[in-house]
């Protein structure tokens, strides 16, 4: 008898039949009243077929793929730690990388993997909503890989253990956290401007290359392994981010102005929230790989530049704060490292003066800025360390209503001088940082009026830990503010002197030497 | 105008409204052309507080820089925001006009931060 063979389905049909196929139009329920998220915005679409889908990606490949990934990961992950590969890195200061790593990044992811599995059930169209699915699990996986690449040098060093308690609650995790949280009380075509656009694609290499690249310059296996293993989802990421922006200038000419706003207000909300990777570069990786300054001009400038040119056919144009960005790129890592070092109590990370060779890779990489700013004021803070005088600026910081980073910024055209705009919403004043910053606020106040700004909250007695009495007549706000954050006291202080800093000295030498 | 856009009524109060704050009410001070200290500090003070009491919070946060000991207090030059003001330490911080969340700017005319930088 004869046996007639089924044809192997073909990529294109099997995606179609796994995918589109299986969505349905509701009956019982208006369209519109299960998908009422898609049309609040204000964006127009009148044809969720037309939506592309550049990777065709059906689940099962998709786990197929993945748990290829997460096999050789975890492979190199055990291999690294079972051989003490936290002593291979070049010095005990690129292990500080980690910490406000591990702080401000894998909390985001968990909260990019909540946004895209709200958009996985909010987009009206079976394509996206595919997408946004595999992007939720993509997300959740890089928080967890993060979490345990990381997990191994919490064993060894201070101050990793308690980052998900302070992710809420820590001053200067207030901006990613602010980032995240006004993208996902957006509408879903916002979220997707800010997380899948403005971030994955015009933003997210400043933040890989120092961690990726920066983990492999200092022998930092376990970081950069999972760098690359996230990095073939981060392209299908960013082509999703661009799908979508492209869909959406496609399916209505009135959706531009729409788009346009939030381009400019992301780009810049992203650019505010990277001002932390400069300092990393720049400052906190003992063998740098380019500077923060290099890093802007080609990721951004000269990638974000040709994108936005691709972009011109649909009327977008550059955002508005470009040029901003371009002058800020020879001053935010400086700004950002002296916030910090000024701060030596209140993180769970060491600081540190860099040493004159690193300063001088600094006059070299900033040519126009270091020795003009920079360079002074840091020698000033080194010799009052020698002296037994370190710096520790003990007040409480003033932040930006809208990216909650503190306000250090300078005023365009004039590093000497500190930028300051304000808005009047109801009588009351709220104070930000930029131009750009003042903008968002002014065109949703209702929204960013409510931002959490940590000093704020501990001068209200919002911020003490448990069993203090806030209405005791001798209650001082603030006062057990490190117990509230759970700060681990061996991981303040400067580099120098620091418990990670003895221990790693003397296990290296136990590891190489008789 | 706003351009919020939402799926229902939106209606938040501020979470630093001043009645938030038992009676004090928040002031930012920044000493300008000293950027070592990053970003204005914050306090949170009752309104019928002296403004010397300012003074010793700034003296308390800026005296580690060598300028402080440099002022010449006559020619301190002050900004409520963007409006020069003359504070008087022996009022209140209601009679010198200070209100909730104001930033006062602090001028030393002639002294711009370690080596002329700013900082």
């Amino acid at each position: 008898m004869d046996m007639k063979a089924t044809k192997k389905l073909g990529l294109k049909e099997r995606y179609s039949l796994m995918t589109r196929d299986l969505a349905w139009d509701t009956t019982y329920q208006k369209m519109e009243d299960v998908f009422p998220q898609t049309t609040y915005e204000g964006i127009k679409i009148h044809d969720w077929d037309k939506w592309e889908d550049p990777f065709r990606l059906t689940m099962d490949a998709y786990w197929k793929y993945q748990s290829e990934k997460e096999r050789k990961l975890y492979a190199i992950l055990d291999g690294f730690n079972q051989n003490n590969g936290h002593l291979s890195v070049t010095d005990a200061r690129y292990i500080n990388v980690l910490k406000l790593f591990l702080g401000s990044t894998p909390p985001l992811e968990l909260m990019a993997a909540r946004g895209f599995s709200m958009m996985g059930r909010q987009m009206n169209g079976a394509g996206p909503r595919v997408a946004c699915q595999m992007q939720a699990v993509d997300e959740y996986r890089h928080f967890q890989t993060q979490i345990h690449s990381i997990s191994n040098y919490n064993k060894y060093y201070n101050g990793m253990d308690e980052f998900a308690h302070q992710q809420s609650r820590m001053w200067y995790l207030s901006d990613g956290k602010s980032f995240f949280d006004d993208a996902i009380t957006a509408g879903p075509f916002e979220f997707m401007v800010a997380i899948g656009f403005a971030f994955e694609y015009v933003l997210t290499n400043i933040l890989f290359v120092p961690f990726i690249s920066g983990a492999a310059y200092n022998g930092d296996m376990a970081a950069m392994t999972v760098g690359f293993s996230a990095q073939s989802d981060e392209a299908r990421h960013m082509t999703l981010g661009l799908e979508c922006i492209k869909f959406m200038l496609e399916q209505d000419p009135d959706n531009l102005p729409i788009v346009q706003r939030w381009i400019d207000k992301w780009t810049w909300r992203g650019t505010r929230k990277l001002a932390a990777v400069g300092m990393m570069m720049d400052y906190m990786l003992p063998k740098r790989i380019m500077s923060f300054k290099e890093a802007w001009e080609m990721y951004v400038e000269e990638n974000g530049g040709a994108l936005f040119k691709d972009l011109a056919r649909y009327g977008i144009t550059i955002p508005k704060c470009f040029g901003q960005t371009i002058e800020e790129k020879e001053h935010v890592s400086h700004q950002s490292w002296i916030g910090f070092y000024m701060k030596p109590g209140a993180t769970p990370f060491h600081t540190w003066i860099p040493t004159p060779d690193e300063m001088d890779w600094l006059s070299e990489k900033y040519p126009n800025t270091f020795d003009k700013y920079y360079r002074p004021v840091l020698e000033f803070f080194d010799a009052q360390e020698k002296a037994g005088n370190r710096f520790d600026n003990k007040t409480a910081p003033m932040n930006c209503q809208v990216c909650v980073s503190t306000m250090k910024f300078n005023e365009p055209g004039d590093p000497m001088e500190m930028c300051f705009r304000e808005s009047i919403y109801k009588g009351e004043k709220f104070h930000t940082c930029s131009d750009h910053c003042k903008e968002i606020f002014d065109n949703e106040p209702e929204k960013y009026i409510q931002t959490f700004i940590s000093s704020h909250q501990v001068l209200q007695g919002n911020c003490e830990p448990e069993g203090v009495d806030v209405n005791a007549p001798d209650f001082q706000p603030g006062k057990q503010i490190l117990d509230y954050w759970k700060l681990d006291k061996r991981a303040l202080g400067d580099f120098n002197g620091s418990e990670d800093q003895k221990n790693f000295a003397a296990w290296r030498e136990q590891a190489t030497k008789n | 105008m706003t351009m919020l856009k939402t799926l229902a009524p939106y209606e938040f109060k501020s979470r630093d409204a001043v009645e938030n704050y038992q009676g004090r009410q928040l002031l930012y001070v920044n000493w300008e052309r000293h950027r070592m200290f990053s970003r204005p500090f914050v306090l949170a003070m009752k309104p019928e507080t002296p403004f010397s009491a300012v003074l010793e919070e700034m003296a308390a946060c800026f005296s580690y820089h060598p300028d402080w000991q440099h002022i010449d207090w006559d020619k301190a030059i002050w900004q409520n925001g963007n409006t020069p003001f003359t504070p008087d330490r022996n009022k209140t911080l209601a009679e010198n006009g200070i209100g909730h969340k104001d930033l006062i700017r602090f001028r030393t005319p002639g002294l711009d931060g370690i080596a002329g930088t700013g900082y």
